[in-house]
């Protein structure tokens, strides 16, 4: 292995733009974990993709106008799940399957190659242009920063939106600011791993860290850590072993979700071994909500 | 004579088109240790998430520290304790972390923890007898404990009033006990309290009215009612169900 490929200015900026994603995603995906709506940014990825067919048809920044999509798209999820109704779930799949749909047709009926729809359904971080990175490391670094300034208030709202409401936080501005956040994640992230592998970034990382991790705070310091690594890593196994980047990332990201189980369940088990008189065992959860 | 705390006039709530509460009003003043005590079902706990604004109100208003509640923004003048932890959220927390909430009412979104945070997070952990617990996620606590956490995170904001859905259902006797000691160090402060319970147990003597919620009304409002019959014998084990029919005179003297 080596690092002669990184002299080119192309794998550059895929290594930059892969660490700031690598950052930002599993910053916002933590909240979006908590309230378990994990595959959520699936869904919005799902409707970006109508907004990039809807770019390459009207020869507009087909990145511009999925951001656009991605938001109005992550609003009437947030929505629908505000107004409680069962039926959501069913809108939410029509949300998904008409935008995965509506994006495939429309690049179809644009003049761009099947290439071009492949680089936004997997991602294609090696073509990314110094413009494009420009983007992504402004509004991946608005992402964190929000992230990590509106913790408590992000953490409340996730953790407990009734008492959040009663401790008067704006909850309604706060879902809409994680809906909207969720968007421009997913555009950014889209031209990294893709449209269909987003959520991965978002979700697995904080998985893996919350395996070994007692608070929300050292979860989400671990998770984005683990998300640098994962992404930095996965490029450079990419540009070795001549992998596509976006499923290098992935893969790396799952393989230390892996890793971390089966060494905590080690752990677990010689540490029952070692001391067998184990904590007095707490009396059983009530977790029926009233 | 001081403003009401809580003041409800006709108030009734519905859900879907279905009436749970019916013209009740009720006021509770400072300093005020209020029970609201009922079947399950009478919608007690409807009543107080209407004070809260949880649930809206079909008729009726609320006023709240003498303000109607659509109006009402010095939130961190309430401490809400609801039934339980929300329904367990994907990502561990410590207990500090939980309680720490409790001072954004009074903080505000933007404004970082400082020392003052901090101290009455730890103060509020001390008065639950949680300290030593602080660093632990709350998964891990006892539904006992996990209760006392909900309580320190509506104390961690130093509140005026205290709301609390069934504090006790289900809890066990220590923390039941750390429970009442730290609503007496509350009230001690000149604190008002409205809780909704099933049983009052060791909070009885702490409470000093009772209103008594019957098929969406108010049946009662006064001094504690006294157990009677079989739920007077102290090994009284409360398991019984309780119907939307069960005859109101159960509560009264």
């Amino acid at each position: 292995m080596s690092i002669e490929l990184f002299q080119y200015p192309y794998m550059q900026r895929a290594l930059i733009g892969a660490l700031v994603i690598g950052l930002a995603a599993p910053a916002l995906g933590i909240y979006l974990v908590q309230r378990r709506l994990a595959l959520i940014g699936d869904g919005v990825g799902h409707v970006a993709l109508t907004g990039v067919g809807a770019g390459l048809l009207l020869n507009r920044s087909p990145v511009l106008v999925a951001v656009v999509a991605a938001i109005i798209g992550a609003v009437t999820i947030e929505l629908v799940r505000a107004r409680g109704r069962t039926s959501g779930d069913l809108a939410l799949a029509l949300l998904f399957y008409g935008g995965i749909a509506g994006g495939v047709m429309l690049v179809g009926l644009s003049d761009s190659t099947n290439a071009n729809l492949n680089a936004y359904l997997f991602g294609s971080l090696t073509t990314i242009s110094s413009t494009d990175l420009t983007t992504i490391a402004v509004l991946g670094a608005a992402i964190t920063v929000i992230m990590l300034a509106l913790r408590p208030a992000l953490f409340a709202v996730c953790h407990d939106e009734e008492y959040a409401r009663v401790s008067g936080l704006p909850v309604r501005t706060l879902n809409l600011l994680l809906a909207v956040t969720t968007a421009v994640t997913v555009t950014i992230a889209m031209r990294a791993v893709g449209v269909l592998l987003i959520s991965a970034l978002m979700v697995v990382p904080v998985a893996t860290a919350q395996q070994v991790t007692r608070g929300f705070r050292s979860t989400m310091t671990a998770a984005m850590a683990l998300g640098l690594f994962a992404a930095g890593g996965g490029i450079f196994v990419a540009a070795n072993a001549d992998t596509a980047p976006g499923a290098s990332v992935v893969l790396l990201a799952i393989a230390s979700f892996l890793v971390v189980a089966v060494a905590g369940a080690a752990w677990r088990v010689l540490r029952r071994r070692r001391a067998p008189v184990a904590a007095p065992s707490p009396e059983p959860h009530e977790v029926v909500l009233g | 004579m001081s403003t009401p705390v809580i003041s409800v006039t006709h108030g009734a709530v519905g859900y879907d088109g279905r009436p749970v509460l019916r013209d009740v009003s009720f006021t509770v003043t400072a300093g005020d240790v209020v029970a609201v005590l009922g079947a399950n079902g009478s919608g007690k706990s409807t009543l107080i998430r209407a004070v809260l604004g949880l649930v809206p109100l079909t008729a009726g208003s609320v006023e709240l520290f003498g303000t109607p509640q659509r109006r009402f923004r010095r939130w961190h003048r309430i401490g809400y304790v609801p039934q339980r932890l929300g329904a367990g959220s994907g990502v561990p927390a410590t207990v500090r972390e939980v309680v720490a909430s409790g001072r954004l009412a009074r903080r505000g979104v933007l404004r970082p923890p400082g020392a003052a945070d901090r101290a009455a997070v730890a103060a509020a952990l001390d008065a639950v007898g949680l300290a030593d617990r602080a660093r632990d996620p709350v998964a891990t606590l006892s539904g006992g404990q996990q209760q006392r956490t909900l309580i320190a995170r509506a104390l961690a904001g130093q509140p005026d009033l205290l709301v609390l859905d069934e504090p006790t259902a289900g809890v066990d006797a220590a923390s039941q006990e750390a429970f009442a000691t730290a609503l007496r160090g509350f009230v001690a402060g000149g604190g008002t309290v409205l809780l909704v319970a099933h049983e009052l147990g060791p909070l009885r003597p702490v409470i000093n009215r009772a209103l008594v919620v019957h098929q969406g009304g108010i049946a009662h409002d006064g001094a504690v009612p006294e157990p009677a019959g079989h739920h007077a014998e102290p090994d009284h084990d409360h398991v019984h169900p309780h119907g939307p029919d069960e005859p109101v005179g159960l509560w009264s003297r």
